[in-house]
């Protein structure tokens, strides 16, 4: 008993004080900047291994971006990943950074489903999916609920069955054999409910976007309500993500 | 001659692997492995025009080399398997039959292994799967998955259990198949193969991307710098810490023990935020890059690194001096999902699970790449096959990885600003490269056509020889224990899928 004490004494504070403004230590490459600096545009499309680069002008698709750096070690003053891990968005198209246009990503009030703010400002509970995710993302989806990023002081937690989940987290370029599990996983879960894609392969299939082995009909017939981008996602953009998702916004 | 002999990481020309007339093949085989040093680190086939070409590959641990062989088969010809005579073939022999359809003959079981989306027979889906039934009114099944309770990869169990005891597990997988083999000669710029490397298995990034660029340089006939041996061993052994302290942690979460779960938990942290202040990822994705790094690892970060390990050592030792005398975590770790010795040699055990019962199989031993050779590692090995033991292995590994890297950081190699770029593959050859991920051994196989391009590729993560022991593991256990022995285990559906 005195050990475990100890032990309690010994771990200090580990939480993060204020998950929204705390600083990441050492390189994180989080939301870009591109340059309108003239460079090679070709060579540097030809770079990115997931086609996440467009040229005419210059844009990265974040839903497509593995964040490995490479076209900003080839071009640095054309392209510069900062450490703004705030990244979610709730379009699509919000995720395209583009040239000479330095401005963070915000969510777009007009489209988040009036339920959201009503139902889930206080308590959202959510059933995550895997569907051909490698395992980094469930990763760091779980560590956002460690004694670290502690997601449950917000009343955002991960339950196990979609009878009480508010929202359905998708990891994964959703395999064929996942394709129907993940249909019956989400109509068991009861209205009003909310869908999240967490990660590059989730939101684009990523790397694997042309395999065969893919069955991504489920997002063509549904409305996602967050797409959290990274590879895997910080567990920092997707609290944050959440957050501005179901904040109150009655005035 | 029965085989050519090669080295870890070395490459030959294709042509030179002996082709042998099966019957001929099968009995070699079968030879070779009556020495207890010898174990299969690859068996799988390539389509050749009508015909398919079997790739034996069987290691000899003592030796420290591999005999390659193969022989070239019809696919509709009823072969005798491997099998019949050598347990730990099973799931080659099912993985073939499912890509190309030869009936193997006296296999047990040619279930389907992963349903890939290229198999030859589309028929089969994992829907209509038929599990293994027993009638009987004492006995009932209990499903689990495809998805399951926690924040973990998709896969099914189907338990056969008498009252609450499991008297026969079984294990489909193949959910997660993203047909990552055929990506890689799909993909032909080496960023892209990079990044499918990075992706087989997110909590293995380092061992599966280290195989990778082992392999690629050897290919392109580059000699690796000083500097990416270094950073890709430091690599490894952090990638061991993080992974081996967060499964203490379910490990903990799984028996009720809070406290343990909560420190592990959290120690993890420092460690994978350090591959963050290295390469900008907590999982070590874009860390490794064959023929360059774009992080150099500095004096500066060597600092950093000594003062994290400092500061972790002290409360995993103290934490682990409790979990592991804490006698409600020695309940249900002692004695709880065992894997005996005799068992893991037949079903080919490797890594972790293999040196929890005394098999000493370790490649950074018995076939050294990078700095391994100088490092003479020990394995450490435990005896009693349990959960116990595969709980103590992790701590005992996890300070055996410290000492490592403090050893390391005392010569860190200056970065090479002079690097050229790789060259071309060579044409026609055949290249293996091993390492030894914290599961167990990682091997990657490839061959390269007459322009230099890839032809194949073959990944065989550690998880494909052992997924078996857990379904053997839990026989006669509670079925209220099998989360426990999961974890214990931490298998990967993706490695698996593929």
């Amino acid at each position: 008993m005195i050990n475990n004490l100890k032990i309690l004494v010994h771990q200090g504070k580990q939480y993060i004080p204020d998950v929204t403004k705390v600083e990441i230590p050492g390189v994180f490459r989080g939301l870009p900047v591109i340059s309108n600096e003239n460079v090679d545009e070709k060579a540097l499309e030809a770079i990115c291994p997931n086609k996440a680069i467009s040229i005419h002008p210059v844009q990265i698709d974040l839903g497509k971006c593995t964040f490995c750096g490479e076209c900003a070690f080839a071009f640095p003053n054309k392209i510069k990943f900062t450490k703004d891990y705030k990244m979610a968005s709730n379009s699509r198209e919000g995720l395209v950074v583009k040239q000479g246009v330095e401005i963070p990503i915000v969510l777009n009030p007009e489209s988040i489903k009036k339920e959201i703010s009503d139902y889930f400002s206080g308590s959202l509970k959510l059933r995550q999916v895997c569907a051909g995710g490698d395992g980094s993302c469930e990763l760091e989806l779980g560590a956002c609920s460690n004694v670290n990023f502690d997601m449950g002081r917000f009343g955002i937690e991960f339950v196990p069955s979609p009878r009480h989940a508010d929202g359905i987290v998708i990891t994964g370029p959703i395999t064929k054999s996942m394709a129907e599990p993940l249909q019956i996983c989400y109509d068991a879960m009861p209205e009003p409910k909310i869908i999240i894609l967490a990660g590059t392969d989730a939101i684009s299939g990523g790397i694997f976007a042309d395999s065969p082995a893919l069955d991504r009909s489920f997002l063509e017939t549904h409305t996602i309500d967050l797409y959290v981008p990274g590879n895997p996602i910080h567990p920092l953009t997707f609290i944050n993500g959440v957050l501005e998702l179901i904040r109150n916004r009655k005035k | 001659m029965n085989a050519i002999v090669i080295k870890n990481n070395q490459q030959i020309p294709f042509d030179s692997i002996p082709t042998l007339e099966y019957n001929k093949f099968l009995e070699y085989n079968t030879a070779l492995l009556q020495n207890e040093d010898c174990h299969c680190v690859n068996y799988y086939g390539i389509a050749v025009q009508e015909n398919v070409k079997l790739i034996c590959c069987i290691a000899n641990d003592k030796e420290a080399v591999i005999n390659v062989y193969s022989s070239l088969v019809a696919p509709q010809t009823p072969l005798e398997s491997f099998t019949q005579h050598h347990f730990a073939f099973e799931k080659f022999e099912r993985e073939i039959h499912e890509n190309f359809g030869i009936p193997f003959l006296n296999h047990p079981w040619l279930k389907p292994v992963r349903y890939p989306f290229n198999t030859s027979n589309k028929n089969n889906t994992i829907a209509n799967y038929p599990f293994f039934k027993i009638e009987s009114e004492e006995l009932h099944e209990v499903g689990v998955g495809p998805i399951h309770a926690g924040i973990i990869e998709p896969g099914h169990f189907r338990f056969l259990c008498n009252g609450e005891q499991i008297l026969h597990l079984e294990i489909q997988l193949g959910y997660q198949h993203r047909g990552i083999e055929t990506l890689f000669l799909q993909k032909k710029k080496v960023l892209e193969r990079h990044t499918l490397a990075e992706n087989i298995s997110g909590d293995a990034v380092v061992g599966h991307t280290t195989a990778f660029a082992n392999l690629w340089e050897t290919l392109c006939q580059a000699t690796t710098d000083e500097d990416l041996h270094f950073s890709r061993t430091l690599a490894s052994e952090l990638e061991r810490i993080a992974i081996h302290t967060g499964d203490l942690s379910g490990m903990c979460t799984d028996v009720g023990y809070q406290l343990g779960s909560a420190v592990y938990g959290r120690l993890r942290t420092p460690i994978i935020n350090f591959f963050q202040q290295w390469c900008g990822n907590r999982m070590a994705k874009s860390l490794i890059r064959a023929g360059y790094s774009n992080f150099p690892f500095t004096e500066e970060l060597g600092e950093k690194l000594r003062k994290v390990l400092d500061a972790f050592e002290p409360d995993f030792d103290e934490i682990s001096r409790e979990t592991f005398s804490a006698p409600t975590v020695l309940g249900r770790f002692e004695k709880t999902g065992i894997v005996t010795n005799e068992v893991g040699k037949s079903i080919g055990l490797v890594g972790m699970a293999a040196r929890m019962n005394n098999s000493n199989r370790d490649i950074r031993t018995s076939h050294p790449y990078n700095l391994y050779p100088s490092i003479s590692h020990q394995p450490i090995l435990k005896h009693h096959g349990d959960v116990h033991s595969r709980a103590q292995i992790r701590r005992e590994e996890v300070k055996q990885s410290i000492s490592y890297i403090r050893n390391l950081l005392d010569a860190i190699p200056a970065e090479n600003k002079n690097r050229t770029a790789l060259s071309k593959p060579t044409p026609n050859a055949f290249i293996l490269s091993m390492v030894e991920g914290w599961r167990g051994e990682i091997c990657h196989c490839a061959i390269t056509d007459a322009q230099g391009e890839l032809a194949h590729y073959k990944i065989k993560d550690p998880s494909f020889h052992n997924w078996l022991a857990l379904a053997l593991a839990v026989r006669n256990n509670e079925i209220s224990d099998f989360p426990i022995s999961n974890k214990s285990f931490d298998l990967s559906y993706a490695g698996h899928d593929l």
